[in-house]
Protein backbone atom coordinates (compact mmCIF):
# COMPACT_ATOMS: atom_id res chain seq x y z
CA UNK A 1 0.00 0.00 0.00
CA UNK A 2 1.29 3.46 -0.87
CA UNK A 3 1.78 6.08 1.84
CA UNK A 4 -0.89 8.48 0.43
CA UNK A 5 -3.49 5.69 0.50
CA UNK A 6 -2.51 4.78 4.06
CA UNK A 7 -2.79 8.41 5.18
CA UNK A 8 -6.15 8.78 3.40
CA UNK A 9 -7.32 5.59 5.12
CA UNK A 10 -6.36 7.01 8.53
CA UNK A 11 -8.01 10.37 7.81
CA UNK A 12 -11.19 8.60 6.65
CA UNK A 13 -11.11 6.57 9.88
CA UNK A 14 -11.09 9.86 11.78
CA UNK A 15 -14.04 11.17 9.78
CA UNK A 16 -15.91 7.90 10.36
CA UNK A 17 -15.29 8.05 14.13
CA UNK A 18 -16.48 11.68 14.19
CA UNK A 19 -19.62 10.69 12.24
CA UNK A 20 -20.28 7.90 14.79
CA UNK A 21 -19.82 10.34 17.67
CA UNK A 22 -22.38 12.74 16.15
CA UNK A 23 -24.95 10.09 15.13
CA UNK A 24 -24.60 8.49 18.59
CA UNK A 25 -25.17 11.86 20.29
CA UNK A 26 -28.20 12.71 18.14
CA UNK A 27 -29.87 9.32 18.76
CA UNK A 28 -29.09 9.34 22.50
CA UNK A 29 -30.54 12.87 22.84
CA UNK A 30 -33.88 11.63 21.47
CA UNK A 31 -34.19 8.08 22.78
CA UNK A 32 -33.23 7.30 26.37
CA UNK A 33 -33.15 3.48 26.64
CA UNK A 34 -31.10 0.87 28.51
CA UNK A 35 -30.51 -1.04 25.27
CA UNK A 36 -27.79 0.63 23.12
CA UNK A 37 -29.92 1.54 20.09
CA UNK A 38 -27.46 4.19 18.87
CA UNK A 39 -24.57 1.69 18.59
CA UNK A 40 -26.91 -0.85 16.97
CA UNK A 41 -28.09 1.60 14.29
CA UNK A 42 -24.48 2.66 13.58
CA UNK A 43 -23.13 -0.89 13.31
CA UNK A 44 -26.04 -2.26 11.24
CA UNK A 45 -25.93 0.62 8.71
CA UNK A 46 -22.12 0.45 8.51
CA UNK A 47 -22.21 -3.33 7.95
CA UNK A 48 -24.77 -2.92 5.14
CA UNK A 49 -22.61 -0.29 3.43
CA UNK A 50 -19.42 -2.38 3.73
CA UNK A 51 -21.26 -5.41 2.27
CA UNK A 52 -22.40 -3.24 -0.63
CA UNK A 53 -18.91 -1.77 -1.14
CA UNK A 54 -17.27 -5.22 -1.02
CA UNK A 55 -19.61 -6.49 -3.75
CA UNK A 56 -18.84 -3.44 -5.91
CA UNK A 57 -15.10 -4.07 -5.47
CA UNK A 58 -15.59 -7.72 -6.48
CA UNK A 59 -17.31 -6.51 -9.66
CA UNK A 60 -14.42 -4.07 -10.25
CA UNK A 61 -16.81 -1.11 -10.09
CA UNK A 62 -14.77 0.34 -7.19
CA UNK A 63 -10.95 0.24 -7.03
CA UNK A 64 -9.11 -1.45 -4.18
CA UNK A 65 -7.67 1.94 -3.14
CA UNK A 66 -11.15 3.41 -2.66
CA UNK A 67 -12.16 0.23 -0.87
CA UNK A 68 -9.29 0.76 1.61
CA UNK A 69 -10.19 4.41 2.20
CA UNK A 70 -14.00 4.09 2.33
CA UNK A 71 -14.32 0.54 3.70
CA UNK A 72 -11.33 -0.06 5.99
CA UNK A 73 -11.00 3.64 6.85
CA UNK A 74 -14.37 5.38 6.96
CA UNK A 75 -16.70 2.43 7.70
CA UNK A 76 -14.12 0.82 10.00
CA UNK A 77 -13.95 4.04 12.00
CA UNK A 78 -17.71 4.58 11.84
CA UNK A 79 -18.61 1.14 13.24
CA UNK A 80 -17.23 -0.04 16.56
CA UNK A 81 -16.84 -3.35 18.33
CA UNK A 82 -15.32 -2.14 21.60
CA UNK A 83 -18.27 0.08 22.57
CA UNK A 84 -20.76 -2.65 21.61
CA UNK A 85 -18.84 -5.12 23.80
CA UNK A 86 -18.62 -2.64 26.68
CA UNK A 87 -22.37 -1.98 26.55
CA UNK A 88 -23.11 -5.73 26.53
CA UNK A 89 -20.95 -6.26 29.63
CA UNK A 90 -22.56 -3.22 31.31
CA UNK A 91 -26.03 -4.74 30.70
CA UNK A 92 -24.90 -8.09 32.14
CA UNK A 93 -23.55 -6.34 35.26
CA UNK A 94 -26.87 -4.50 35.61
CA UNK A 95 -28.60 -7.91 35.35
CA UNK A 96 -30.51 -6.81 32.24
CA UNK A 97 -29.91 -10.20 30.63
CA UNK A 98 -32.43 -9.92 27.77
CA UNK A 99 -31.00 -6.56 26.68
CA UNK A 100 -27.45 -7.98 27.04
CA UNK A 101 -28.35 -10.93 24.79
CA UNK A 102 -29.81 -8.51 22.26
CA UNK A 103 -26.75 -6.25 22.42
CA UNK A 104 -24.40 -9.24 22.05
CA UNK A 105 -25.94 -11.84 19.74
CA UNK A 106 -28.85 -9.73 18.44
CA UNK A 107 -26.54 -7.01 17.16
CA UNK A 108 -24.28 -9.67 15.62
CA UNK A 109 -27.21 -11.28 13.78
CA UNK A 110 -28.48 -7.88 12.63
CA UNK A 111 -25.08 -6.76 11.35
CA UNK A 112 -24.39 -10.05 9.55
CA UNK A 113 -27.85 -9.94 7.93
CA UNK A 114 -27.27 -6.30 6.89
CA UNK A 115 -23.81 -7.15 5.50
CA UNK A 116 -25.25 -10.09 3.52
CA UNK A 117 -28.08 -7.89 2.22
CA UNK A 118 -25.63 -5.19 1.12
CA UNK A 119 -23.43 -7.79 -0.58
CA UNK A 120 -26.47 -9.20 -2.36
CA UNK A 121 -27.75 -5.78 -3.44
CA UNK A 122 -24.32 -4.89 -4.84
CA UNK A 123 -23.91 -8.22 -6.65
CA UNK A 124 -24.90 -8.75 -10.27
CA UNK B 1 -24.13 25.27 26.09
CA UNK B 2 -24.05 22.99 23.05
CA UNK B 3 -23.93 19.23 23.67
CA UNK B 4 -20.50 17.61 23.18
CA UNK B 5 -21.40 15.81 19.96
CA UNK B 6 -22.05 19.20 18.30
CA UNK B 7 -18.88 20.95 19.54
CA UNK B 8 -15.97 21.17 17.11
CA UNK B 9 -13.31 20.62 19.78
CA UNK B 10 -14.94 17.37 20.92
CA UNK B 11 -15.54 16.18 17.36
CA UNK B 12 -11.88 16.93 16.58
CA UNK B 13 -10.66 14.89 19.55
CA UNK B 14 -12.76 11.89 18.45
CA UNK B 15 -11.55 12.26 14.84
CA UNK B 16 -7.91 12.41 15.94
CA UNK B 17 -8.23 9.26 18.05
CA UNK B 18 -10.26 7.55 15.33
CA UNK B 19 -7.61 8.23 12.69
CA UNK B 20 -4.88 6.78 14.92
CA UNK B 21 -7.09 3.77 15.70
CA UNK B 22 -7.87 3.06 12.03
CA UNK B 23 -4.16 3.39 11.15
CA UNK B 24 -3.19 0.98 13.95
CA UNK B 25 -5.83 -1.53 12.78
CA UNK B 26 -4.52 -1.37 9.20
CA UNK B 27 -0.98 -1.96 10.49
CA UNK B 28 -2.23 -5.15 12.15
CA UNK B 29 -3.83 -6.18 8.83
CA UNK B 30 -0.50 -5.61 7.06
CA UNK B 31 1.48 -7.50 9.74
CA UNK B 32 -0.78 -10.45 10.60
CA UNK B 33 -1.87 -12.78 7.79
CA UNK B 34 -5.41 -14.19 7.62
CA UNK B 35 -5.49 -17.91 8.46
CA UNK B 36 -7.68 -20.16 6.31
CA UNK B 37 -10.02 -17.32 5.37
CA UNK B 38 -10.43 -16.22 9.00
CA UNK B 39 -9.61 -12.50 9.34
CA UNK B 40 -7.23 -12.93 12.30
CA UNK B 41 -6.01 -9.29 12.42
CA UNK B 42 -9.62 -8.03 12.76
CA UNK B 43 -10.18 -10.55 15.56
CA UNK B 44 -7.02 -9.34 17.32
CA UNK B 45 -7.98 -5.65 16.90
CA UNK B 46 -11.51 -6.22 18.22
CA UNK B 47 -10.47 -8.27 21.27
CA UNK B 48 -7.53 -6.00 22.11
CA UNK B 49 -9.65 -2.86 21.66
CA UNK B 50 -12.40 -4.31 23.84
CA UNK B 51 -9.86 -4.93 26.64
CA UNK B 52 -8.37 -1.43 26.35
CA UNK B 53 -11.80 0.27 26.39
CA UNK B 54 -12.90 -1.70 29.47
CA UNK B 55 -9.64 -0.79 31.24
CA UNK B 56 -9.82 2.89 30.24
CA UNK B 57 -13.46 3.47 31.20
CA UNK B 58 -13.11 1.70 34.55
CA UNK B 59 -9.89 3.57 35.38
CA UNK B 60 -11.52 6.90 34.47
CA UNK B 61 -14.75 6.03 36.30
CA UNK B 62 -12.66 5.72 39.47
CA UNK B 63 -11.85 9.40 39.18
CA UNK B 64 -8.21 8.94 38.21
CA UNK B 65 -8.32 12.02 35.97
CA UNK B 66 -9.90 15.36 36.93
CA UNK B 67 -12.45 17.09 34.68
CA UNK B 68 -12.23 18.17 31.90
CA UNK B 69 -9.30 15.77 31.29
CA UNK B 70 -11.55 12.79 32.14
CA UNK B 71 -14.08 13.65 29.44
CA UNK B 72 -11.38 14.51 26.88
CA UNK B 73 -9.56 11.19 27.43
CA UNK B 74 -12.87 9.35 26.98
CA UNK B 75 -13.42 11.08 23.62
CA UNK B 76 -9.80 10.84 22.35
CA UNK B 77 -8.91 7.32 23.53
CA UNK B 78 -12.32 5.66 24.08
CA UNK B 79 -14.78 6.89 21.42
CA UNK B 80 -11.91 7.88 19.11
CA UNK B 81 -9.00 5.42 19.30
CA UNK B 82 -10.74 2.25 20.56
CA UNK B 83 -13.78 2.97 18.38
CA UNK B 84 -11.63 3.47 15.28
CA UNK B 85 -9.28 0.58 16.12
CA UNK B 86 -12.14 -1.92 16.48
CA UNK B 87 -14.70 -2.48 13.75
CA UNK B 88 -18.07 -4.17 13.46
CA UNK B 89 -18.49 -3.78 9.69
CA UNK B 90 -15.33 -5.76 8.88
CA UNK B 91 -16.39 -8.39 11.43
CA UNK B 92 -19.81 -8.82 9.78
CA UNK B 93 -18.59 -8.74 6.16
CA UNK B 94 -15.63 -11.01 7.00
CA UNK B 95 -18.09 -13.49 8.50
CA UNK B 96 -20.36 -13.34 5.43
CA UNK B 97 -17.43 -13.92 3.02
CA UNK B 98 -16.11 -16.80 5.12
CA UNK B 99 -19.61 -18.35 5.34
CA UNK B 100 -19.76 -18.84 1.54
CA UNK B 101 -17.03 -21.50 1.70
CA UNK B 102 -17.04 -22.51 5.36
CA UNK B 103 -20.32 -21.83 7.22
CA UNK B 104 -19.36 -23.38 10.57
CA UNK B 105 -15.96 -21.71 10.88
CA UNK B 106 -17.80 -18.46 10.03
CA UNK B 107 -20.26 -18.99 12.88
CA UNK B 108 -17.36 -19.85 15.21
CA UNK B 109 -15.48 -16.70 14.11
CA UNK B 110 -18.50 -14.42 14.61
CA UNK B 111 -19.84 -15.84 17.88
CA UNK B 112 -16.27 -16.39 19.14
CA UNK B 113 -15.36 -12.74 18.57
CA UNK B 114 -18.44 -11.53 20.49
CA UNK B 115 -17.84 -13.98 23.37
CA UNK B 116 -14.06 -13.51 23.67
CA UNK B 117 -14.58 -9.75 23.18
CA UNK B 118 -17.00 -9.64 26.11
CA UNK B 119 -14.53 -11.61 28.27
CA UNK B 120 -11.75 -9.20 27.22
CA UNK B 121 -13.93 -6.20 28.16
CA UNK B 122 -14.63 -7.82 31.53
CA UNK B 123 -10.91 -8.51 32.10
CA UNK B 124 -10.12 -4.91 31.12
CA UNK B 125 -12.67 -3.60 33.62
CA UNK B 126 -11.18 -5.82 36.35
CA UNK B 127 -7.63 -4.67 35.54
CA UNK B 128 -8.72 -1.02 35.41
CA UNK B 129 -10.47 -1.41 38.78
CA UNK B 130 -7.37 -2.98 40.37
CA UNK B 131 -5.02 -0.35 38.95
CA UNK B 132 -7.47 2.47 39.73
CA UNK B 133 -7.79 1.31 43.33
CA UNK B 134 -3.98 0.98 43.72
CA UNK B 135 -3.14 4.38 42.29
CA UNK B 136 -5.99 5.80 44.38
CA UNK B 137 -4.44 4.32 47.52
CA UNK B 138 -1.01 5.67 46.51
CA UNK B 139 -2.50 9.13 46.02
CA UNK B 140 -4.17 8.90 49.45
CA UNK B 141 -0.83 8.01 51.11
CA UNK B 142 0.82 11.00 49.47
Amino acid sequence: MSLPVFLALAAAGGVGAAARFMVDGVIRARFVTAYPWATTVINVTGSFLLGLLTALVTRSLVSSEWSLVLGTGFLGGYTTFSTASYETVRLVRERRYAAALGSGLGMLAGCVAAAALGYWVGGS
Amino acid sequence: MRPHHLRWRSIGLVALGGAAGAAARELLVLLIPAAGGVPVPILVANVLGAFILGYLYEWLTRGRAPEPLNRRLRMLLGTGFCGGFTTYSSLAVGGVLLARDAPWPAVAYLAGTVLVGALATWAGIAAGAAHGARSGAAAAVR
